[in-house]
This record gives structure tokens, C-alpha cells and sequence, in this order.
């Protein structure tokens, strides 16, 4: 059974979000995505600066079998992203709520939080699957 | 409906994660697909393999109509137990599938072929069987357990049953030895020494215990395809299909063009292809730059032409990217493949990578 925070906020696309308190956020993927995953090889970040709207693709992991877009959770600027993943990719196997986070967004609309699901509907959401 | 093979409650036992590998229920690995790489490369790993089709060719005529069927020769084949790999061809000169074959005895040969392609093999072989006198049988009785490694021999040997032990332990390299019901092949589609063992479905799930317990770590298909990768062996559908000859497919080695009066299907093809000589190759790449060659990626060669990835993964051996391609003949040293709309530049190399544990 794969973990799922109580604390965080989660998307349909297997993405999770972490609110920073401060207009930022963190977002990595779940433990189901990485397990659906397997071993992670390759992670292409986006530029620090990068403007998207919700649900476009702003990075992509690549495993051993199979590479697979990651989604933004919210629109906004990424602020920072997670540079130690380039040469060491399977952090995100190890510990993919904490060390294993891809990038960090300044929200551009605080309230696109709210439209998360929280870990109870993740969970009945990745049951259905 | 997903068929599932002997093996399938020990896949599940064993904590396999169980995808559809061509209408099969498969494990794609146990956890780790790197892990179970590293170990084959490293110490000893087993498949389950059952879902490949074993097929049994018997009578007077298989020698002749196996010349017929296959682009290499089983004339080849002069001892008892002997292994030859094959394309099968359509007229066109097209690969239907690649195979393996065993000369057991003079009127009997075992072939396995792939999976996948199990259908319209047993339908071609059967329609070109017409007017020989041979009798074909799907052995679906039959379990198969590749077990690949350095150690994998060894480990093999404490748990294969008594009678089989000593034919097992005194086959050399791509040979094969029939032992009651059960058959040890020296073979594999790793690069790595080892055995390929068929054995009544019976018997399947009590020997896997057997070589769990001798330290034979159980192997999904994902470590499969990244071990064959390494290896340079060739996966049929992605780097050859019915419309790519074994001249374009890095496969010319395993025709048998002599005797020239040895009137294979899809020799007539393959000849004139010769003649007017083939325009593409095979090649390894390796990838100098970050990222993941994978199937059908377009590939620039720089004032040759273009071409396209066939497969392509991480290997865990390298810790770089590696693919195959089909290139244009006249391609040199270095091309670049586009991954996404970038061109990433990548060495071209001979489509071997790993042998025997070490980078080639």
C-alpha cells in the first residue's frame, strides 16, 4: 500500500503539493506514481523562471521503462527546482515526499489550493484505477 | 482474456507486479528492475518464460523442410543437441519471427518461437508444411524457467533432478539435451552464460522454489528487455517486423547463403536486395548526453540522411543510454537523435554493449 500524507494536497495526475505557507508551494510525485513508475533514470527539470498554467507539462521523469510527463498541480512561476535529482534520480524512488520534490511554484491564484484533492479523495481516486 | 502461465501464483507469491506482456499475465519485475539487471549480470537471475511457444517438428522430412522454413541452415546442426538461431521469412524476404532451434535427433527438432507472434507462427509453419512428411506439436505442457548469470549454472546444477544433473553439467555453449520430460539448453537472451530449462508444468512451481532457495533471485521481463539490450540481441517487432529483411536488421550473419541451391522462402528477395545492395543498417548508439533513447526517435545524421530508433532504455551497466537504430548504410562515428524537439548527439557503435558482465 502506497503512502499518502494527510498534510499535502494531491492531482489526479499523481502529482502532490506541499503549501508552503509564503505563495509557494512543493510538488513531487506520490509514491503510487513512483511505484507505477519503477526505477526512476532521468528527471528534465524546467528553468528556474518558467511561467505555465495548471495542468501543463512542466517536467518529465523518465524510468527504465517508460517516460512520463508531470503536470502543474496550480499555475504559476517555478522558483526553484530540485538540481540534485539530475545525478541522482532514484531519490525519488527512495523518499518521494521529502528529498525526492521536483520544483517549487510562486502561485499565480493562492485559491487554485483549494480545487486539490486532499488524501482522503486521492485515495479513493487511486483505489478506482 | 489473459492467459496466465504455471508460474503465475509464485509470480504473485514472490511479489512480482503483474502487467500484460502480449495476452499474458506477466511480472515485470519484483521490486527493482535495476536490482534484478545487476544481479543477473553479477550472480544468478531466473525468468519464467512459459508463455514462449515450444514447438516439436517430427518425421522424415523435418531436415528438409526446416532448409525450407528458416533463412539459416539446420545442415549447420551436425551434433546431437546443437542450437541455431533463425529468422523465418516471408516471400518478400520480410521477418515473420526470430527463433531458436535444437537438433534432438534426425527426425526430430524443438523450436521456440516467440509469444507474441505464436498464432500466425503455427499457421505459417503449418501452411508451408504442406507435402512434408512432419508433424508439428505446440508443447503447452511445457514450463520454461531461464536461469542467467555467472552463477547461474551452478546454482542450477543443486537443484535440477538427479538423471538431468549430469547431461546439464557437460553441455557446452548453445547446446541442448533432452533428459526424460524435462530439457536444459544452454541458451539465453541476456549475454550472460546459463541455462534455459523446459519441464513438465508439473514440476514448474516446486523447482522455482528450488532455485529461490539456492539463491537464484526471481526476474521480471523489464530486466529481460534491458539484459537482451545490452546483450545486442535483436527484439522482434521493435528491431525487426515482416517489413524489414534481416539484411536491414543486423541479422545478414544468420542467413545461410550456401548451398546456393538451398531454396529457403525468401531467399529470391533477399538476393535481389543483395544485388542491388541495401541501403540502411543496424547500428548501437550510445547517447553522450543526458536522457533516455527509446523506440521510433527520429535520428540525424549529419550530410547522410535520416533514420529512427528501434529500442532503446537505460542500461544499468553503463549507466548511460543505449538504443538500437536503423540508419542509412553510409552512417560514420556520430548522429544525433531527437528526443522531445532537442538533438541529443550519440556514438554509433556495434550493436554490442555487454558481454559476460563487462562493457564491450
Amino acid at each position: 500500500m502506497s503512502e499518502i500524507p494527510s498534510e499535502l494536497r494531491y492531482t489526479k495526475s499523481h502529482e502532490w503539493v506541499r503549501n508552503e505557507d509564503d505563495g509557494t508551494v512543493t510538488v513531487g510525485i506520490t509514491d503510487h506514481a513512483q511505484e507505477l513508475l519503477g526505477d526512476l533514470v532521468y528527471v528534465e527539470l524546467p528553468e528556474v523562471g518558467t511561467e505555465m498554467a495548471a495542468e501543463d507539462a512542466v517536467c518529465v521523469v523518465e524510468s527504465v521503462k517508460a517516460a512520463s510527463d508531470v503536470y502543474m498541480p496550480v499555475s504559476g512561476e517555478v522558483v526553484v527546482v530540485n538540481s540534485d535529482l539530475a545525478d541522482a534520480p532514484e531519490t525519488i524512488n527512495d523518499s518521494p515526499y521529502d528529498d525526492g520534490w521536483l520544483i517549487k511554484i510562486k502561485l499565480s491564484n493562492p485559491d487554485e489550493i483549494n480545487d486539490l484533492m486532499d488524501a482522503d479523495s486521492y485515495e479513493a481516486e487511486i483505489e478506482e484505477d | 482474456m489473459s492467459k496466465k502461465t504455471v508460474l503465475y501464483d509464485k509470480h504473485v507469491e514472490y511479489g512480482g507486479k503483474i502487467v500484460d506482456f502480449a495476452g499474458w499475465q506477466m511480472p515485470v519485475n519484483y521490486g527493482s528492475q535495476i536490482e534484478e539487471h545487476h544481479q543477473v549480470r553479477t550472480d544468478a537471475g531466473m525468468f519464467d518464460v512459459s508463455h514462449m511457444t515450444v514447438i516439436d517438428l517430427t518425421g522424415e522430412d523435418v531436415k528438409p523442410f526446416l532448409q525450407k522454413l528458416l533463412a539459416n541452415d539446420v545442415a549447420r546442426l551436425k551434433a546431437q543437441g546443437k542450437a541455431l538461431y533463425s529468422c523465418m521469412l516471408n516471400q518478400d524476404g520480410g521477418v515473420i519471427d526470430d527463433l531458436i532451434v535444437y537438433y534432438l535427433e534426425d527426425i526430430w527438432y524443438r523450436m521456440v518461437v516467440n509469444a507474441a507472434t505464436r498464432d500466425k507462427d503455427l499457421a505459417w509453419i503449418d501452411q508451408q508444411s504442406s507435402g512434408f512428411d512432419v508433424e508439428i506439436k505446440e508443447r503447452s505442457d511445457l514450463a520454461m524457467i531461464a536461469v542467467q548469470g555467472p552463477r547461474a549454472r551452478q546454482k542450477a546444477i543443486e537443484v535440477l533432478p538427479v538423471d538431468v544433473v549430469e547431461a546439464a553439467s557437460e553441455l557446452d555453449r548453445f547446446y541442448g539435451s533432452q533428459c526424460g520430460e524435462w530439457f536444459v539448453g544452454r541458451t539465453g537472451y541476456t549475454g550472460e552464460d546459463g541455462f534455459e530449462i523446459m519441464l513438465p508444468d508439473s514440476e514448474a512451481p516446486s523447482f522455482w522454489d528450488g532455485l529461490a532457495e539456492a539463491g537464484v533471485k526471481p526476474c521480471g521481463l523489464g530486466a529481460r528487455d534491458t539484459l537482451r539490450l545490452e546483450a545486442g540481441m535483436n527484439l522482434y517487432g521493435a528491431d525487426m517486423t515482416e517489413s524489414t529483411s534481416p539484411l536491414i536488421s543486423g541479422l545478414g550473419w544468420t542467413v545461410a547463403w550456401e548451398p546456393e541451391d538451398r531454396d529457403f522462402i525468401g531467399r529470391a528477395a533477399l538476393e535481389r536486395q543483395r544485388e542491388k545492395g541495401v541501403a540502411q543498417k543496424l547500428v548501437g548508439l550510445v547517447l553522450e548526453e543526458k536522457g533516455i533513447l527509446r523506440g521510433h526517435q527520429r535520428v540525424v545524421v549529419d550530410g547522410v540522411g535520416e533514420g529512427e530508433t528501434t529500442s532503446g532504455t537505460f542500461s544499468p551497466t553503463l549507466k548511460q543510454s543505449i538504443a538500437f537504430a536503423r540508419v542509412p548504410k553510409q552512417t560514420g562515428s556520430h548522429c544525433q537523435v531527437e528526443i522531445r524537439g532537442k538533438l541529443l548527439s550519440a556514438r554509433v557503435v556495434k550493436p554490442v554493449f555487454v558481454r559476460d558482465g563487462k562493457a564491450v
